[in-house]
């Protein structure tokens, strides 16, 4: 049972507010920001999610750089609670199609009106976008989502891959196009964030899949929908949860830990053909997630020297090759690596022709960042970067600098190699033709070299 | 900040210029106040909008409030909803303008469509003044009944409002039995969840004063109750099942088969993408298992991959909040998390508050076979970015070794970080390296040959500082130069800030001069003068107590300041088991998250609504379930378990998903299958299920369950007790907490005795005849708890006893704790005798 929920900016300002019991102050905007801005007096370390004030509870998740905020004086589920304000926030983007400051304050009624239908007293009601349809009846003002920083792992198919309508990820569900008619489609991304942690001497010590299939879908008369995944797909290794990355790698089969799926997931024939049926709710939503420590073949190889060159002078040699098909194109890469704390300059070397590359020496918490553009799967890149010290270094220099980690998105592309083999919509006529997108999308999660 | 930009605003030729926002408004409010004009909704959408755009960013417009209901009169659902929720909004604080509202609200109340009926009830009951509340009866009776579920689903928590602004216009139209009327017959499960949540709210706020409530809350936690739940739980949704799943965790199961039963029909939410779905299924597996010590086991088993999968999906809040439970459960159940190790991991760019749980979980799980890859893993964090990470990296890398038996390979790699010379790293090494040397002193000579090398300059924090120091008077002998790194330390006396390091210099100092007198002899008096004009009390009084006990004998001195040194086995926990249990028994609750039981930091009332009242007067901290002893009953059931494998198959394959908990398909498994009739007869009558004992049991036969044998009359042993034993509160309670637990069992209580226990006096009474004597009791039907106490006759050995009596399964839960061990066994012998009488004399 929750007292208060409120949208706060990041500066701190109240988008929308609402009290459902009047048992907490209202102040507790106000207290909620202080707490959450000075955590710790060095400002080093960030709020929890979940803490307490004076026997008020404050929960908070943050989405598109808002703070969605739940208080209470009961000591109920955190699960539910966080749960619950991701659920609002994802009915809210269902709603406007994009969910940004800017968009809620244009709906704040609209929302108000949402907020009213999910929460009654304290009780979550229902979250579901294809039921709040009956009760909600204010139109959406749709905002321009060119300009916007957009939602959610599937935004990224807005930038790089010509085949997607860009607008359909920040499409209303219940909004008309300006046609007045919908245009039938449904869209099934398969997302898959990886961790990979590479000792010193390039050998995989930790390697994990967490995936999600999401389903979003304009389909309306909310037809059937049957979705066949790999046949040799199987679940659970069997003896438990042990990690073992030498075991069936080779054999081709993909071999998933555990998964878990969405409520309107029927598993009927799960068992016998990987199918999974369901009759997709409007909206935004993960039909199923995956986590996966199978072996798999990691994207990028990482390369990192670092050695003294002279007195109070150091050189850092970085080497990212891509391990994937040259038809493939990794974007938006980004490599780290704190530097030693006596670090005072650093010059960089791009390879010759290098182009849409930067690169960067953070005075402020020591830090080296490359950036890159794009790779092309096959390729390799180095950057060479000559470091100044203002103290002799005591210690081995590898201690006090690294690791390396790296952030990058391949569209096109999963490292697991689950699949989605067809996708089947029950057919209402010989005429109904919606359009399908099924897209894959492999994204760093925690990719990380030790020097 | 909000919408209202300036060019939004319909162009008004009227519109005077030089007045307030707030005062344009009223004046273009009622322009469009009686006008039929087409398009004239529109514009009154636009004033509305303005109107609650400067109401949420704290603007009052509350002036503007006869204009708004004036306004509202219209048929448009968007406006009516705009002007509900400004009304909600400045109804408490002007209930005169409020009273205004009443009029249109009723009338809407009996709209033809149903969404205005359900709107215009919810703000009715929103409006939270105290003085209107008798035109929300008429308007809810109606509501109840309406035959549109929407409204019902408003109409149910319509009641709950009322009752929190007036609970006795709520009680005396009798609401409460109409919302139990359609939680057992509605066919919207909303509406039931409704019902559920609202009679919990009620039931539990009004069981201190009405006895019925109480029974109408226990009855929430019947049988039949629980399986017409449960039957339907696919049919609510996710959230409502969260709720349905909470009381099942209140409901305690006659036997295991119905365990299984209850087990096996939940199996499939663990595969629920929602986490608090699977937590609170989580929470029930738990406790239906706790005593059955194997199947706990295979539950800790089951829920593993499911946990693991939660905290990698979802957002980081949500992967926090399952994190903080799958941390409890490896702090309880280490060995079960033992291979997983790799999962606990830190990855760079998790929260500090992620690393924390994960670093107490890897030193948690650290055993034999993982512990060289986890210290492997711990050393490569203490060079992190993240100081404070860092730091509790090496912290963990001690706490392994404390725990270890092969502490060989750590060592050295504790040693290493004394040779990083990063300050913190050796800061924290030192004082590890202290803690180490307390418990294995046998390495000694290895350590100290590092610790020697370290100047006790680049050593600046308190804690590393003095247990330097400890190390420096403790091992004075071995390190050559101790006296003199002691005497310049005591020559910058004045330069050291901390006490702590101040006070540990002086017994250094004592120490080593008993080792090495001429060397230290001159140090030793310079820093005893220091000491006792040292401005600090304790610093002050403790070189004064050297002095004087220097003077006295120095052989004296040297027995109380440095005998021979026991080595530390095992460093005190900080946290009590009781409070741990007691975190466990709030499983999927805040308690985890905060790792502090709820009591600590919520106030009584808000301690959720089904918070029993258990508190026995102030003995309540350590009662935790916790202390499991396989029955013989458990064992049977695990035969049963082999044997039966067809008939596994069968309830196997009626569910979705092939299960590990398996029971004998006999007759009880129909009785989750229970007919409505008999669902309904049970529950519209909790004087019948609840209780009165004697009934229930013949609901239990009604549903195949048979009534429990009477246990056999035991003989008395030849323990004999103290008829006029005393014993005050205080002395329990803290007797209760120092013992162990001797004996722990679970003793059938004969049906007389069931029937015979209506209230806790009863048996007091009857123990007390029998030199038991009850120091705190309370609780309602169906479940007891006591705390008794007896004395040997002619000793003052006391045996201590905490009973827990569930009526509906006529079971006693029974821990005995006891002075002297070796008759703890007779003791309880004469406790279960005593309580097998109870009812028949």
């Amino acid at each position: 049972m929750i007292s208060q929920f409120f949208v706060l900016s990041q500066r701190g300002d109240n988008i929308v507010f609402r009290d459902y019991r009047g048992e907490v102050a209202k102040g507790s905007a106000e207290i909620f920001f202080r707490k959450v801005k000075f955590w710790k007096e060095d400002g080093q370390e960030e709020a929890p999610p979940v803490f307490n004030v004076d026997g008020v509870n404050y929960f908070h998740v943050k989405v598109v750089g808002l703070l969605f905020v739940a208080t209470t004086r009961v000591n109920v589920s955190p699960s539910l609670v966080l749960e619950l304000l991701q659920r609002i926030a994802r009915v809210i983007k269902d709603y406007l199609g994009v969910l940004s400051e800017d968009s809620l304050r244009k709906n704040f009624v609209l929302v108000y009106e949402l907020l009213d239908e999910v929460i009654d007293f304290g009780y979550v009601q229902t979250t579901s976008t294809e039921v709040l349809k009956s009760y909600v009846f204010n139109e959406p003002i749709v905002v321009d989502a060119a300009r916007l920083q957009p939602l959610g792992p599937a935004a990224i198919f807005m930038q790089g891959t010509k085949r997607m309508p860009g607008t359909a990820v920040t499409k209303s569900v219940v909004a008309n196009e300006p046609g007045g008619r919908k245009r039938e489609e449904v869209f099934v991304d398969i997302i898959e964030k990886i961790s990979v942690t590479f000792s010193s001497s390039g050998y995989i010590l930790t390697s994990e899949i967490d995936g999600t299939i999401q389903m979003k879908s304009y389909l309306s008369g909310n037809p059937e929908i049957r979705l066949a995944l790999n046949e040799d797909l199987s679940i659970g290794t069997g003896g438990g949860t042990v990690y073992d990355y030498r075991s069936s790698s080779g054999s081709g089969a993909v071999i998933l830990d555990d998964c878990n799926f969405h409520e309107s997931v029927r598993l009927d024939s799960f068992d016998m053909d990987r199918t999974l049926s369901l009759v997709p709710p409007d909206g935004e939503f993960p039909v199923m997630n995956y986590r996966m420590t199978q072996e798999f073949k990691p994207p990028f190889r990482i390369n990192c020297l670092i050695e003294e060159a002279g007195q109070l002078k150091a050189e850092v040699i970085i080497k990212v090759r891509a391990e994937f098909p040259s038809n493939i194109t990794a974007n938006t890469i980004a490599v780290q690596m704190p530097l030693p704390k006596y670090t005072t300059r650093a010059s960089f070397e791009l390879e010759p022709g290098a182009v849409g590359q930067r690169t960067d020496f953070k005075e402020a918490n020591k830090k080296l960042e490359w950036g890159l553009k794009k790779i092309v799967g096959g390729s390799e890149h180095t950057l060479r970067a000559k470091l100044t010290f203002s103290q002799e270094s005591h210690a081995n220099l590898t201690k006090e600098a690294g690791p390396v980690s790296m952030t990058f998105t391949i569209p096109m592309y999963n490292v697991s190699r689950l699949q989605v083999k067809y996708l089947q919509i029950a057919k209402k006529s010989s005429s109904y033709n919606p359009y399908r997108w099924v897209r894959y999308v492999t994204q760093a999660n925690s990719y990380v070299a030790r020097i | 900040m909000a919408p209202p930009a300036q060019s939004q605003r319909s162009p008004s030729p009227s519109q005077p210029s030089g007045k307030s926002e707030v005062s344009d408004l009223k004046l273009q409010l009622r322009q469009l106040a009686g006008s039929r004009a087409p398009g004239v909704d529109d514009s009154k959408r636009e004033l509305f909008k303005k109107v609650i755009s400067y109401m949420t960013i704290g603007i009052d417009v509350s002036s503007l409030f006869g204009e708004m209901v004036m306004c509202s009169a219209t048929s448009d659902i968007v406006l009516k909803k705009m002007c509900y929720l400004y009304v909600g909004n400045y109804a408490k604080v002007n209930p005169d303008l409020a009273l205004l509202t009443i009029n249109f609200l009723q009338r809407d109340c009996r709209d033809e469509d149903p969404m205005i009926r359900g709107l215009a009830l919810r703000s009715l009951c929103s409006l939270r003044v105290a003085n209107l509340v008798e035109y929300l009866v008429g308007p809810l009776g109606s509501g109840l009944k309406d035959s549109n579920s929407y409204v019902r689903m408003v109409a149910v928590m319509g009641v709950l409002k009322l009752y929190h602004i007036s609970a006795s216009t709520c009680i005396d139209a009798d609401f409460p039995s109409i919302l139990k009327h359609l939680m057992l017959h509605d066919s919207d499960t909303q509406v039931v969840a409704n019902c559920l949540s609202a009679l919990q709210e009620i039931w539990s706020a009004e069981a201190s004063t009405s006895e019925e409530a109480s029974r109408e809350r226990e009855a929430l936690i019947s049988k039949p109750f629980i399986y017409y739940l449960l039957n339907r739980i696919k049919e609510f949704c996710e959230w409502a099942q969260c709720l349905v799943l909470e009381l099942v965790t209140k409901y305690v199961p006659s036997d295991s088969s119905e365990i299984f039963d209850i087990m096996n029909l939940l199996e499939d939410r663990l595969q629920h993408a929602n986490g608090a779905v699977v937590l609170a299924t989580i929470r029930v597996f738990l406790q239906l298992t706790l005593s059955m010590t194997d199947v706990h086991q295979q539950v800790y088993e089951r829920i593993k991959a499911p946990l693991l999968t939660l905290v990698s999906s979802g957002s980081p809040e949500q992967s926090y909040a399952v994190l903080s439970h799958l941390h409890l459960l490896v702090m309880r159940a280490p060995y079960v998390f033992s291979s997983d190790y790799k999962h606990f991991y830190c990855q760079y760019n998790e929260p500090s508050y992620v690393k924390r749980l994960k670093l107490e979980m890897l030193t948690a799980v650290a055993n034999e076979s993982n512990t060289y890859e986890i210290v492997t893993e711990l050393c490569e964090y203490a060079a992190n970015v993240d100081i404070p990470i860092a730091r509790e990296s090496i912290r963990a890398v001690g706490k392994i070794a404390l725990q270890q038996y092969d502490v060989n390979a750590i060592v050295d790699r504790l040693l290493q970080f004394l040779e990083m010379e990063k300050d913190y790293v050796t800061a924290e090494a030192l004082v590890l390296v202290k803690d180490l040397l307390r418990k294995y002193p046998q390495w000694s000579h290895d350590c100290i040959a590092v610790v020697g090398n370290i100047s006790s300059k680049n050593v600046q924090e308190p804690k590393a500082k003095a247990a330097l120091i400890w190390m420096l008077g403790e091992y004075s002998q071995d390190m050559q130069d101790a006296p003199y790194v002691l005497e310049s330390l005591v020559e910058n006396w004045d330069e050291e800030h901390s006490a702590e390091v101040r006070l540990h210099l002086l017994t250094a100092m004592m120490k080593c001069f008993f080792k090495r007198p001429p060397e230290t002899q001159s140090a030793l008096g310079a820093a005893l003068a220091a000491g006792i004009a040292d401005f600090h009390q304790d610093v002050h009084d403790r070189a004064l107590f050297y002095y004087r006990i220097l003077r006295y004998n120095v052989s004296v001195a040297e027995r109380v300041v440095n005998p021979p040194k026991q080595a530390v086995s095992v460093f005190a926990d900080t946290q009590s088991s009781e409070i741990k249990d007691r975190i466990f028994d709030e499983f999927n609750s805040l308690s985890v998250l905060y790792q502090k039981p709820s009591y600590m930091f919520t106030d009584k009332e808000h301690r959720g609504p089904l918070e029993f009242a258990d508190e026995l007067g102030n003995l309540s901290i350590g009662e935790a379930a916790n202390n499991v002893v396989p029955t013989q009953m458990v064992e049977e059931n695990d035969k049963d378990l082999l044997l039966t494998t067809s008939e596994k198959e069968e309830t196997k394959g009626s569910r979705n998903n092939g299960s590990a908990y398996s029971v004998p398909y006999d007759g009880s498994s129909t009785s989750v299958f229970a007919s409505q009739t008999q669902i309904e007869s049970a529950v519209s009558n909790p004087t019948l299920a609840g209780h009165s004992p004697q009934a229930s049991f013949a609901i239990d036969d009604l549903l195949g369950l048979g009534i429990p044998a009477a246990p056999a009359v035991l003989s008395p042993p030849q323990l004999k007790l103290n008829t006029k034993a005393a014993l005050d509160p205080s002395t329990f309670q803290q007797k209760w907490r120092q013992l162990p637990v001797a004996l722990s069992q679970e003793i059938s209580v004969s049906p007389q005795g069931v029937a015979a226990l209506t209230a806790p006096q009863a048996l007091l009474r009857h123990m007390q005849s029998h030199s038991i004597h009850c120091i705190a009791s309370g609780g309602q039907s169906p479940n007891f708890k006591f705390f008794f106490f007896a004395q040997k006759f002619e000793e003052s050995s006391n045996y201590l006893v905490e009973c827990v009596i569930n009526t509906s399964s006529a079971k006693a839960q029974v821990k005995i704790k006891a002075d002297d061990q070796n008759t703890s066994q007779d003791f309880s012998t004469l406790f279960e005798s005593a309580l097998s009488k109870f009812g028949t004399s």
